[in-house]
C-alpha cells in the first residue's frame, strides 16, 4: 500500500473532455451555446423564436432533462434538428454527456448548436460542458435578486438574457438594479433584456449571436474560448 | 444529484491515475472541500458508499473529507477575513471591493493504493 498525492481538481477529467470537444467544434466550424436557466424561465420558447426568425441559419438543438422529450418536440416541430438528452438524475451536462449528445445529433450541415442544460440555477455552473459559449436566462418573474442568490451562474456567463420582459409592468423586476448587481459579479458580460413573445430585443441577441457564429466559421476559433473556468 | 456527479468525476480521474501507475486496489482517497464549495459532505459520503460499489478498483475504500475554511481577500485594506462570518463585506473597513481566496473548490489530496 503506498500513498500518491494528486492534489487534482475533481473537474479536472471533465475539463479535459471539455477542451477537447471545444477544440473539435472549432475545427467542425460550429458554434455550442451551453442554454442555462431555472425551471420555466422560457429557454425551449426563446430557442424557438430564434430559430423561426434566423431561416437562413441551420440549427441543432440538444435538449436535456431528467425524463421526458416535450422539448424536443416542440424544437423538432420548428423543421430544427433536435435530440432530447436524458441525464438519469443529475442535475446537470458534463462535459462527457455533451459530447455523447453531439455525437447523436449528427450535426453535419447544423452550424449553431444549443445545448439547453437542466433547468437550475446552480449545478450547470460548475461543470464546462465544451461550449464555446455559455448563456443564461434570468425570467422577470424570477426577481431581481438572484444574482445575490445564485452568484456562481452570473460568473460563469459570458451572456445573460433577461426574458419575458413583456412583464415587466406586473412585477417588481429593477432592469437597472439587476443589471447592477450582476456587472458587480461578472463585468465583461453581456446583457440582452428581451422578450420572445413580442420580439422585443430579440433582434441585439441574434445579431450577437450571429457574429459569434461568424467568428468560428473565419478564424475557426473563438476569444471566450476557456474562458469558462469552472470553480470545483 | 450534485454531490453524485462529483463522485463520479473523482472515480474517473482516480481510474485514469490507476490505469497509468498500475495500480489495482485503492482503499483511500483524501479529499479536500471547501467551507464554501456547495458540497454536502454527509450526501458527498453517502453517493461514495453507493458509487464505490459498482468499480472494483474502488470497492471498499474509505472517503476521508477534509473541509478547507473560506476566505476572503480585501482590496481596500489588504486584509483578509472569515467568509462564512461577514461574506461580501469586509469588516476591518467596510469595503465590498472584496474576492474569495480559498475555500470554493474540491480536490483530491492523495490516495492509498496497492
Amino acid at each position: 500500500m503506498k500513498t500518491i498525492k494528486l492534489n487534482a481538481s475533481v473537474t479536472a477529467s471533465n475539463d479535459r473532455d471539455a477542451d477537447a470537444l471545444r477544440a473539435r467544434l472549432n475545427r467542425d466550424g460550429k458554434l455550442l451555446v451551453n442554454v442555462m436557466s431555472s425551471a420555466g424561465s422560457g429557454k425551449t420558447t426563446l430557442l424557438s423564436a430564434i430559430i423561426r426568425d434566423l431561416p437562413q441559419i441551420r440549427f441543432g438543438v440538444m435538449e436535456a432533462d431528467i425524463e421526458s422529450d416535450v422539448d424536443a418536440q416542440r424544437i423538432d416541430a420548428l423543421g430544427a434538428k433536435a435530440i432530447q438528452v436524458h441525464t438519469s438524475g443529475m442535475c446537470h451536462m458534463d462535459a462527457g454527456m455533451t459530447t455523447a449528445a453531439y455525437d447523436a445529433l449528427e450535426a453535419d450541415d447544423a452550424e449553431l448548436l444549443f445545448l439547453e442544460n437542466v433547468g437550475n440555477l446552480i449545478c450547470p455552473a460548475e461543470y464546462d460542458t465544451g461550449a464555446q459559449v455559455n448563456l443564461m436566462i434570468l425570467s422577470v418573474p424570477e426577481g431581481d435578486d438572484k444574482p445575490l442568490k445564485y452568484p456562481l451562474m452570473f460568473q460563469k456567463s459570458d451572456v445573460l438574457v433577461i426574458s419575458k420582459t413583456d412583464a415587466l409592468p406586473y412585477f417588481s423586476f429593477d432592469l437597472s438594479k439587476c443589471s447592477q448587481r450582476v456587472l458587480h459579479l461578472n463585468p465583461k458580460i453581456r446583457i440582452f433584456p428581451v422578450s420572445a413573445k413580442t420580439g422585443d430585443g430579440m433582434q441585439a441577441l441574434e445579431a450577437w449571436l450571429i457574429e459569434q457564429l461568424n467568428r468560428i466559421r473565419t478564424n475557426q476559433n473563438h476569444p471566450l474560448n476557456g474562458w469558462f473556468a469552472p470553480a470545483l | 444529484m450534485h454531490e453524485l456527479g462529483i463522485v463520479f468525476h473523482i472515480i474517473k480521474t482516480i481510474e485514469d491515475v490507476a490505469a497509468e501507475q498500475n495500480l489495482t486496489r485503492v482503499s483511500k482517497v483524501v479529499l479536500e472541500v471547501g467551507e464554501v464549495s456547495a458540497v454536502i459532505p454527509e450526501y458527498l459520503q453517502d453517493c461514495w458508499q453507493w458509487a464505490c460499489r459498482r468499480s472494483p478498483l474502488m470497492n471498499g475504500s474509505v472517503l476521508q473529507n477534509e473541509i478547507i475554511p473560506a476566505v476572503t481577500y480585501c482590496e481596500s485594506c489588504g486584509k483578509t477575513y472569515e467568509t462564512v462570518k461577514h461574506a461580501k463585506v469586509c469588516p476591518h473597513c467596510g469595503s465590498e471591493q472584496t474576492y474569495l481566496l480559498e475555500g470554493n473548490g474540491v480536490q483530491i489530496r492523495e490516495i492509498e493504493a496497492e
